[in-house]
């Protein structure tokens, strides 16, 4: 049978579901499909981290919308027969229901609907090792609308004008960044891109390089465009092996079709890049020390000035990012800086992702505009403290963030607050 | 894999060709066909029906149509049996079904 595949059951392969099993649970779900000849009809597709992490390994069946959490490798030939070939969803294994919220009101689980995905907005919906997929969903258009209509200067006028500000931690203004490099003179120079995440218990950029690994190469590339790079490395720690591997064929992919290397898109645009691994040590999150890193030496920090932007990796112009930061800008190209900046609070414009983790009901990877209270995150979002305790504080930011008491659950996290 | 893009149109091109695949992850769907399934639905040829609709669908192109499968809807004598909701939400239920009604309800209804 040649018809399209009207069915799609994905199955969330990020990190943390793929160490209770994921794999196993995706492939007993093909092995049954097979039995029951649904391998037409029924794909199964293997998604980057869809945000619930604590009930992995997680499922979504669409276009019904059913989510499934818990799953174990001997639930699949159940999934497969009960609601796959008889049409009737396994409630056992969607009890807490996270999508079909509009049927069970009561349940009302929250935990998607006050989050707004810009960054993860393929990721958990895309199979990260298909290019395609991406592709799909309007990925590339963005370095295809600034390769063919715009000027470096008016791409970095459109990050200027978004209001975005560096995602690492420190908060400074991306566009200005992009400017300064832009202006710095020297050649060649280089993009980078900081994805030696290293504050316990924080996953959002490995997240993004293991579900929707593209949007971080698209941003690097149109960063490189703007200030007048044609190489770029990406640092990631060791310890993130599925993001170095799902990176690694990202780039590979993307070469094959002609979106890295040479003359891209026919505009004679040339831009390459590559992967560092670093050997996990916390401090080469910083930006010199990363610099330093990549050079070979002892990943310890310079001081500065000189900054990057006028003498970074090799003592030329770098632009260094980091990955949630870059993994916005093909849709701040695509739909523009107002657009942008409508989301957030005054002085910090769009979304954040957080790693939601420890002592409430739905831990995992949440995506919020910019100053939404804590008391929504952990409430709303991550549906409060289990077995009815109360909540004492929350810690943010890594070592270098703080602990927040119960008085400022009301606070807006946004760069300031925090 | 497929060959290098070497132009915006061409990207364009293959966007068009691909966007179709991920059409039922999308969520916005103009008109859901649910196909019920139950035992009786089964035994009465409701594979068949799924198969039949997958294929007019494609024909028409129609790939924002979300195509799924429910449970027995209680009306047995009826199967096999669908329920058709169209965009403003209101449901259809079309019974005894065969290859020609399919056709029929694609065309009429869908369309």
């Amino acid at each position: 049978m040649a018809n399209s595949i009207r069915t799609h059951i994905l199955v969330c392969t990020g990190g943390g579901c793929i160490a209770c099993g994921a794999l196993q649970v995706s492939a007993a779900l093909r092995q049954s499909l097979r039995a029951h000849e649904l391998q037409d009809e029924v794909k199964v597709v293997e998604t980057g981290c869809l945000g619930p992490c604590s009930v992995g390994p997680v499922s979504v069946v669409y276009p019904d919308g059913v989510f499934y959490e818990n799953i174990k490798p001997e639930d699949a030939e159940e999934i497969v027969t009960e609601h796959l070939l008889k049409g009737r969803p396994v409630e056992r294994l969607s009890r807490s229901n996270l999508l079909a919220e509009q049927e069970k009101p009561e349940q009302k689980a929250g935990f998607f609907d006050k989050q707004v995905k810009i960054v993860l907005r393929n990721c958990g919906i895309i199979d990260p090792r298909k290019i395609e997929e991406y592709i799909a969903r309007d990925g590339y258009e963005a370095l295809a609308r600034v390769l063919t209509e715009m000027t470096p200067d008016q791409v970095i006028d459109e990050m200027k004008k978004s209001g975005i500000r560096g995602r690492g931690g420190a908060g400074f203004p991306s566009g200005l960044k992009w400017a300064i490099a832009k202006k710095s003179t020297g050649s060649p120079k280089y993009v980078l891109c900081n994805a030696d995440e290293g504050d316990p218990g924080a996953f959002m950029d490995r997240s993004v390089l293991e579900g929707d690994p593209h949007s971080v190469i698209e941003g690097m590339a149109i960063a490189a465009r703007a200030i007048g790079a044609n190489r770029g490395i990406v640092y990631v720690r060791a310890e993130y092996p599925l993001a170095v591997e799902r990176l690694r064929l990202a780039i590979e992919q993307a070469h094959d079709l002609g979106l890295l290397g040479n003359d891209i898109l026919g505009t004679g645009f040339e831009f390459d890049l590559e992967i560092r691994m670093g050997a996990g040590a916390f401090v080469c999150g910083e930006e010199t020390a990363l610099i330093t890193s990549i050079e070979g030496n002892r990943g310890e920090p310079r001081p500065r000035p000189p900054y990057p932007a006028d003498r970074g990796l090799w003592g030329k112009p770098s632009l260094l990012n980091n990955v949630e930061t870059y993994a916005n800008v093909p849709m701040i190209m695509l739909k523009g800086a107002d657009w942008f900046a409508s989301l957030g609070s005054d002085k910090s414009k769009g979304t954040k992702v957080f790693a939601l983790a420890g002592a409430v009901h739905n831990s995992g990877l949440v995506e919020v505009p910019i100053g939404t209270k804590l008391g929504e995150i952990i409430y709303d979002i991550g549906g409060g403290i289990p077995a009815g305790k109360a909540f004492k504080a929350a810690q943010v930011g890594g070592p270098s963030g703080g602990c927040i008491p119960r008085q400022h659950l009301e606070v807006p996290v946004d760069y300031e607050s925090l | 894999m497929d060959k290098r893009i070497d132009s915006r149109e061409a990207l364009s091109a293959l966007r068009a060709r691909v966007r179709q695949q991920l059409e039922p992850r999308e969520g916005a769907e103009a008109l859901r066909i649910t196909v019920h399934m139950g035992t009786c639905g089964i035994a009465a040829g409701a594979r068949d029906i799924i198969h039949h609709f997958a294929e007019q669908l494609d024909r028409e192109n129609l790939h924002e149509v979300a195509l799924t499968r429910a449970g027995c809807a209680g009306l047995c004598d009826q199967e096999p049996m669908i329920t058709l909701r169209d965009a403003s939400g209101t449901e259809f239920r079309y019974g005894r079904l065969d290859q020609r009604k399919i056709e029929e309800i694609v065309q009429g209804h869908v369309l």
